[in-house]
C-alpha cells in the first residue's frame, strides 16, 4: 500500500506511465511494433526511429533541463538551432571542410550560450525576457546566413551526423547517448547537480553560501547553446540543407515540454534528465502514434495538446487532490504551515 | 498639518513619475523613427501612412491589448496566434460554408474564443498548471483544430463581409480610416477605461502586484486570473475577427508567431513582463513601434524581411535594458 | 457581562500527519485588546487562518457576533467585521498607498473609480494616525514599517469589529511601535476587540488586557494578564522547559579570549553603516545590541561579504585582507546565518544533507564531490549532536519547524569549521527549547576558540551570552560595553537611547 504510494509518487511514475501506454496503443494498432530487425547490418524497427527522428529534441531537451534548473527558461534554441545549421552548410557550401564548419556552428552557439548567459547574470535580466530576444532576432540572423534562401549541401561526411549509422545504429542516436551519459556524469558524479539545484532553489542563499552562482548559470545556458548547436547540426545534416525560417521551429515549446513533461518543475530546483529524455520519447512518440493510428497527421497538434493536458493534469497536486476527494478536499498543507505545525 | 494633507490629496494624477518613463520613451521613439521615415522617403510623411499603421496592424493592436491584461497579471499567453487563425478559419467556414449570417458568426466566434480563454484560465487557476504550459497546450490545440478543419484557405466571400472589409471611414483631408481600425481604436478606449477606472482593472494590477496579497486583502485573485485569459481570448478572437476582414480569408497558417510579436509589443510598451506595472498606452505605442518599422522596411525596398525581426530583438534588449536602468521596484532591506 | 463579539469553540484542524489544532475554545470581547500565545507550532497561526477564512476548521463552531457564522475566505471575514493584519506585508507594492487602502471597495461616482475621493480619504485616515506621506506614491518606495501601519490603516477602515494583528511589530522600532499601540488603544475605546500576536513580552504585558494560551494545538487557559507574571506566562507556554531557562542563567560565560581573528577600520557602506572600527577575537563573543535598523544586520553582512563595504580595511593578523565577497569571507573562515532562514539561508527543496554539505561543497568547488561516505558521516555526525528532529537526512528540509531549520543552518557552517561565525537572529520565531540548545551551543563553541558575533532583539538573550555588547543606533556603532556581570538590559537600553545623537 505505502509502497504503491511511494512509486506514484516518484517523479517518473507519470511519465514512464504515459510513454508505456503510447507504446501499448502502438502495438495495438501495428502488432510488429516493437519488433526490431537487422538490414543490411543497421538496425531497423519503429522504436529506433522514434530515438532517430527525437533525437534532436532530446537533446535540446537536455540543454533545456540544466537551464530550468537554474530556475531559468531558454526560448532561444530554436534560433541557435536554425543558425547552426545555416553557418554549417553556409561554410560547406562555400567550399570549406567540416574541419571548419563545424567547429565554427558549434562555437556560434556556444556564443549564443554565452549572450543569454550574461544577460541574465550580469545585467539581471529575467530569463524568459532575456532569451525572447534572441528567439526574435535569432531567426533574422539565420536567414541573414543563408540569404533568405534554403541552402543546400553534398557531403557524405556531414550527412553522417544526422543520417549517418555507426555500429549497426543511427549515428545520431549514439550522439545523443553520449551527450546523455556525458550530462549524467558531470550533473551526478560531481558536486554540479546539487549546485545547480541550490542556485535554481534560492538564488540569494546560493551565493551566501558561497556558490559561484553566475559562473554556473553562464554555463549552464552555454551548455544549452551547446546542445541546440549541435541538434542543429543534426537536423539540417539529416536533410543536407539547411532552412533558416524553418529549421528548429517550435522546438522550444517541445523541449520545455519535454521537460516538464519529464517531472522538472518550471521554477527550478529538483531536476530528472531521465525524466526529460521520457519527456522528449513521449513527444516523438506522440508523433509516431498518430501516424500509425492512420490518424492524418494534421490532427498532430490536437493530440499533443491532449497529452500535454493530461499529463500536466496528472502531475498537478491540485488535480489529485480534487479528484481523491477521499478525505473530503483536505488541501495539502504548504511549507509554512507544515514548518508552523511541525 | 491639514492644508499640506489636503494639498498631497490634490496632487495631479499625472504626475511624471519614474514608472512613465519608458512609455514616454517609446513614445519618443516612435515619433523618432516616424520623423526617421519621413525626411528619407517621400510620401512617408503623411497623414496616411501615419494612419496605415492602425489599419495594417488593427488586429495586432486588439491582441496586444488582451496580451497587456495577462501580463499585467504577471501571466502569458502563449495561445493569442492560434486563436486569431483560429477565429479566421471559423469566419470564414461559417460564412461560406455553413452559410449562417455574418453577425452570428462574429458573435459566435467571440464567444468561442472568450470561452476558450476562460478554460485556459481556469486550468491555470484551479489546477495551478503554469500559465506558460497551459497557454502551449491552448496554442497546439487551437492550430491543430485550425488544421483539422482545412488545410488549406479558404476565401471569405460574404457580402457583410465584403462591406465591412471594402469600405471605410472617411476622415476630413481625404484621409481613410478603416472600420477594422476604428474597432481597433474602441477597443484600446474601452481597455484603457477598464484597466484605470473599474475595480475589476486595479484587481489586475493588484493580482500582478502580488497574488498572495490580492487573497489576503480580500480580493478576487482567482476570478480575475480567470477574466484577464478570457479577456485574451476575446481580443484574439476579435483579433481573428479583423484578421479575416483585412485578408478577407481564413487561412490554418495565419498569424503564426503572433504571441511574440503581441508580447513585443507590451515589452517595448514599458510593460514589466513580471506584472503589476505598465500601461495601455504603452502596449498601443509598441505595436506602432513595430509597424513604423515595417512601413520603413517595405519603403526601402532593398532591405529583406528579416532585418524586421533583427531590428524588433535589438529594440528588445534595448527596452529590456532600460528597465533594468529604471529599476522600478527595488526591495529594501532592513535590519 | 459583555457578550463576545467572536466566541468559537471545539475548533479542530488537522493536516496529514499533524493535529495543528485540537479542541480549542476563544473569546474575544469588545473593547479589549487580547494576546494570543504560544511557541511556534502551538496552533496561533491555524486558529488565525480559520478566523480568516482561509482554512477550514474540521469540527468546532465560531460565532461572530451573536450568529453562528462559517468563514468561506478572505473577503466573508472582513464582510464579517474580521480584519487581518499579517506579519509580511500583504499588500501590493506596486501600487499607490492610497490604492492600497482602498483597492476592493474604491468610491465609485457613476459606476468608475473616484480617484479624487481615494486620494482624499487616504490622506485623512492616514492623518488619524500621524502618518505624512504621499498617498500617491508607490507603497514599495517605502519603508516596511511604513507599509505596516497602511495595512493596519486599511483593516481598521474596514469597519472592523475584530482586528487581528499577526506579529506586526516584528519590524518596526520603538517609535512605530508606541505609535501602533497608541492606535490600538484608541481603537480599544472605540470598542474594537484586537487579537495580537507578539514574541515581544513586554508588548504584552504592555498593552494587553487578557491573553490566551496555546501550546500542541490545545488551549492552556485564558487569563486576565495582571493575574498572571511573566515566568507564570512563559511555564504555561512552554510546559516544563523554564528550569532549563534559568540553569543557562546560571552559567556566567567566561571570557577566555583567544588571537585577534580580524580587526575592522573604518569598515562601512554608504547607506547601511558609518564607519566601524572592532576587533574581533577567538573564543570571545560578540553581541550586537540595537534596535531593528540600527545597523546591526548591516555591519554583520559587511563583515560576511554579503554587501561589499565601501570604506575601510580589514587586517587579519598583520596582513591586509578582503572580505568583499562571500566567497571571500568563507576562505578567510568566516561563516554566516543570516537572519532570514528561508529567504537567505536554505534552500527548501533540497533535503537535510544537502543543506548542510551545501556551503563545504561550494568551497571545494563543483569538480571536488564529497564521496558518499564521508557525506553520511559528516552529516549524521551534526543530526546528533545539534539533535536535528527528525533525524533523517533525506527528509526535505522545508518539512522542519523552525527551530530544526536553524539548527541545519548552523550545522551547514560548523562543517567546514569557521574561525569566526556571524549569528544574525538566530533565535528569533522557534521555540523556547531549541532557543536554548542554539545559546548553549554557541556559548560551547566559544569555548571551543570559535569567535562568535551574535545578533538578537532580545537584549536579555545578548546579555546572557555575550563577552562583550557593541551597541549600536542609527546606523552607527555608538560604544562598546564589557560583559562583567554588572552589565544590565536596562544599563544597554540606556546608552542605545541616550547614545551619541551627534548627527
Amino acid at each position: 500500500m505505502n509502497r504503491a504510494a511511494a512509486l506514484t509518487r516518484h517523479t517518473l511514475f507519470w511519465p514512464v506511465t504515459v510513454w508505456v501506454v503510447l507504446l501499448l496503443a502502438n502495438v495495438a494498432f501495428t502488432p510488429g511494433f516493437l519488433s526490431l530487425r537487422i538490414r543490411e547490418g543497421h538496425l531497423y524497427g519503429s522504436l529506433i526511429d522514434i530515438l532517430l527522428f527525437g533525437a534532436p529534441l532530446i537533446l535540446v531537451a537536455l540543454g533545456m533541463t540544466v537551464v530550468i534548473a537554474t530556475g531559468g527558461i531558454d526560448l532561444s534554441v530554436g534560433a541557435t538551432v536554425a543558425i547552426s545549421g545555416a553557418l554549417a552548410c553556409h561554410l560547406i557550401a562555400g567550399g570549406h571542410g567540416l574541419i571548419v564548419a563545424l567547429p565554427v556552428a558549434i562555437g556560434a552557439s556556444l556564443l549564443l550560450g554565452l549572450w543569454n548567459g550574461l544577460l541574465v547574470t550580469r545585467l539581471g535580466i529575467q530569463p524568459i525576457i532575456a532569451t525572447l530576444i534572441l528567439m526574435v532576432a535569432g531567426r533574422g540572423i539565420a536567414q541573414l546566413i543563408t540569404g533568405g534562401q534554403i541552402i543546400t549541401v553534398d557531403s557524405d561526411a556531414y550527412k553522417m551526423i544526422g543520417g549517418g549509422y555507426w555500429l549497426g545504429l543511427p549515428f545520431s542516436i549514439l550522439l545523443v547517448a553520449a551527450a546523455l551519459a556525458v550530462t549524467l556524469l558531470l550533473t551526478r558524479r560531481t558536486a554540479l547537480g546539487l549546485l545547480l539545484e541550490a542556485v535554481g532553489g534560492n538564488a540569494e542563499a546560493s551565493r551566501l553560501v558561497g556558490i559561484r552562482s553566475s559562473g554556473l548559470i553562464v554555463l549552464a545556458y552555454m551548455f544549452c547553446g551547446l546542445c541546440a548547436g549541435i541538434a542543429g547540426l543534426m537536423i539540417s545534416s539529416n536533410t543536407l540543407s539547411a532552412d533558416g525560417n524553418q529549421a528548429g521551429l517550435w522546438i522550444e515549446l517541445d523541449a520545455i515540454l519535454a521537460v516538464v513533461l519529464g517531472g522538472t518543475a518550471l521554477t527550478g530546483g529538483r531536476f530528472a534528465l531521465s525524466g526529460t529524455v521520457v519527456g522528449a520519447l513521449i513527444i516523438q512518440t506522440l508523433d509516431t502514434t498518430i501516424y500509425t493510428a492512420g490518424i492524418p497527421p494534421r490532427m498532430t497538434l490536437v493530440f499533443s495538446a491532449a497529452v500535454v493536458t493530461v499529463v500536466c493534469l496528472l502531475q498537478s497536486p491540485a488535480f489529485r487532490a480534487k479528484v481523491r476527494r477521499r478525505p473530503p478536499a483536505a488541501p495539502v498543507p504548504s511549507a509554512a504551515e507544515q514548518e508552523a505545525t511541525a | 498639518m491639514t492644508t499640506a494633507l489636503s494639498g498631497l490629496a490634490r496632487r495631479a494624477p499625472f504626475t511624471l513619475r519614474r514608472r512613465h518613463v519608458p512609455v514616454l520613451v517609446t513614445f519618443g521613439l516612435f515619433l523618432l523613427a516616424f520623423l526617421t521615415g519621413a525626411l528619407r522617403y517621400e510620401n512617408f510623411g503623411t497623414g496616411q501612412v501615419f494612419l496605415d499603421l492602425f489599419i495594417d496592424n488593427s488586429f495586432l493592436i486588439v491582441v496586444a491589448v488582451g496580451m497587456t491584461f495577462v501580463i499585467l497579471a504577471g501571466g502569458i499567453d502563449l495561445s493569442v496566434g492560434s486563436v486569431v487563425a483560429l477565429s479566421g478559419m471559423l469566419c470564414a467556414i461559417g460564412t461560406m460554408r455553413l452559410g449562417l449570417p455574418a453577425p452570428l458568426v462574429v458573435l459566435l466566434v467571440l464567444l468561442i474564443g472568450t470561452g476558450f480563454g476562460t478554460v485556459m484560465g481556469y486550468m491555470i487557476h484551479v489546477f495551478e498548471i503554469q500559465p506558460f504550459i497551459a497557454t502551449l497546450a491552448g496554442m497546439f490545440l487551437a492550430r491543430g483544430v485550425c488544421l483539422t478543419i482545412s488545410e488549406n484557405q479558404i476565401s471569405i466571400d460574404d457580402a457583410a463581409f465584403d462591406a465591412v472589409a471594402l469600405n471605410s471611414l472617411a476622415l476630413p483631408g481625404g484621409l481613410r480610416l478603416s472600420y477594422g481600425a476604428v474597432i481597433a481604436l474602441a477597443v484600446v478606449a474601452v481597455a484603457f477605461y477598464a484597466l484605470q477606472w473599474t475595480r475589476t482593472g486595479r484587481n489586475v494590477y493588484a493580482l500582478g502586484g502580488s497574488e498572495q496579497s490580492s487573497v489576503l486583502m480580500g480580493l478576487p485573485a482567482g476570478r480575475t486570473k480567470i477574466q484577464v485569459y478570457a479577456i485574451s481570448g476575446f481580443c484574439s478572437a476579435l483579433g481573428g475577427v479583423l484578421f479575416a476582414l483585412y485578408t478577407l480569408s481564413g487561412d490554418p497558417t495565419h498569424a503564426i508567431g503572433m504571441e511574440l510579436d503581441a508580447i513585443a509589443a507590451v515589452v517595448i510598451g514599458g510593460t514589466v513582463l513580471t506584472g503589476g506595472s505598465g500601461y495601455l498606452i504603452g502596449s498601443v505605442l509598441g505595436v506602432l513601434v513595430l509597424g513604423v518599422i515595417k512601413t520603413i522596411l517595405s519603403f526601402e525596398g532593398t532591405l529583406s524581411s528579416w532585418w524586421t525581426r533583427i531590428a524588433i530583438g535589438v529594440l528588445l534588449f534595448g527596452f529590456i535594458a532600460l528597465q533594468r536602468l529604471i529599476g522600478t521596484r527595488r526591495g529594501s532591506r532592513t535590519g | 457581562m459583555t457578550r463576545p463579539v467572536l466566541e468559537v469553540s471545539g475548533i479542530s484542524k488537522g493536516f496529514p500527519g499533524v493535529q495543528a489544532l485540537d479542541d480549542v475554545a476563544f473569546r474575544l470581547l469588545p473593547g479589549e485588546i487580547h494576546a494570543l500565545m504560544g511557541e511556534n507550532g502551538a496552533g496561533k497561526s491555524t486558529l488565525i487562518k480559520v478566523l480568516t477564512g482561509v482554512h477550514e476548521a474540521d469540527a468546532g463552531t465560531v460565532v461572530v457576533g451573536g450568529a453562528k457564522a462559517s468563514i468561506k475566505g478572505p473577503l466573508h471575514a472582513q464582510r464579517l467585521g474580521i480584519s487581518t493584519v499579517y506579519q509580511e506585508v500583504n499588500l501590493c507594492p506596486n501600487l499607490s498607498v492610497a490604492e492600497n487602502i482602498f483597492i476592493g471597495r474604491e468610491p465609485r461616482r457613476f459606476g468608475r473609480i473616484d480617484w479624487k475621493a481615494v486620494r482624499r480619504r487616504s490622506a485623512e485616515l492616514l492623518a488619524r494616525l500621524d502618518l505624512d506621506l504621499d498617498v500617491t506614491a508607490q507603497l514599495g518606495s517605502h519603508s516596511l514599517a511604513v507599509q505596516q501601519l497602511v495595512a493596519i490603516v486599511r483593516a481598521v477602515d474596514l469597519e472592523a469589529k475584530v482586528l487581528i494583528l499577526d506579529e506586526p511589530t516584528s519590524s518596526l522600532d520603538r517609535g512605530e511601535v508606541a505609535r501602533l499601540f497608541t492606535v490600538m488603544r484608541r481603537l480599544r475605546e472605540d470598542g474594537v476587540a484586537i487579537l495580537f500576536v507578539s514574541h515581544f513580552l513586554e508588548q504584552i504585558y504592555e498593552v494587553c488586557d487578557r491573553v490566551t494560551v496555546l501550546r500542541g494545538g490545545r488551549l492552556v487557559g485564558e487569563y486576565p494578564i495582571g493575574e498572571l507574571s511573566r515566568f507564570e506566562l512563559v511555564a504555561k507556554m512552554t510546559g516544563q522547559e523554564l528550569a532549563a531557562l534559568e540553569e543557562l542563567d546560571e552559567e556566567s560565560p567566561e571570557a577566555v579570549r583567544g588571537e585577534r581573528l580580524f580587526a575592522l577600520e573604518g569598515v562601512g557602506r554608504t547607506g547601511a553603516i558609518a564607519p566601524v572600527d572592532l576587533d574581533l577575537y577567538a573564543g570571545e563573543v560578540v553581541g550586537l545590541a540595537g534596535l531593528l535598523g540600527s545597523g546591526r544586520s548591516e555591519l554583520a553582512r559587511l563583515v560576511f561579504g554579503a554587501d561589499a563595504a565601501d570604506s575601510g580595511r580589514v587586517r587579519c593578523g598583520d596582513e591586509l585582507v578582503s572580505l568583499r565577497t562571500p566567497r571571500a569571507a568563507i576562505e578567510r573562515g568566516v561563516a554566516f546565518c543570516p537572519e532570514d532562514r528561508k529567504g537567505d539561508g536554505l534552500v527548501m527543496d533540497l533535503t537535510v544533507e544537502e543543506n548542510i554539505i551545501l556551503a563545504l561543497q561550494a568551497a571545494r568547488g563543483w569538480t571536488r564531490p564529497l564521496g558518499q561516505k564521508r557525506r553520511q558521516e559528516l552529516v549524521g555526525e551534526y543530526i546528533r549532536a545539534l539533535r536535528i528532529h527528525p533525524p533523517h537526512p533525506h527528509t526535505p528540509v522545508k518539512n522542519l519547524s523552525g527551530g530544526n531549520q536553524q539548527k541545519v543552518l548552523l550545522a551547514r557552517w560548523l562543517i567546514t569549521r569557521p574561525k569566526l561565525l556571524i549569528l544574525d537572529e538566530p533565535t528569533r520565531g522557534i521555540d523556547i527549547g531549541a532557543k536554548t540548545e542554539i545559546q548553549r551551543l554557541v556559548v560551547s563553541l566559544a569555548g571551543e576558540g570559535m569567535g562568535v558575533v551574535f545578533i538578537s532583539a532580545e537584549l536579555e538573550e545578548v546579555l546572557r551570552i555575550s563577552h562583550k555588547v557593541e551597541v549600536l543606533r542609527d546606523r552607527r556603532l555608538v560604544t562598546e560595553l564589557a560583559n562583567d556581570g554588572t552589565l544590565t538590559p536596562e544599563r544597554i537600553l540606556q546608552t542605545i537611547a541616550n547614545g551619541a545623537a551627534d548627527r
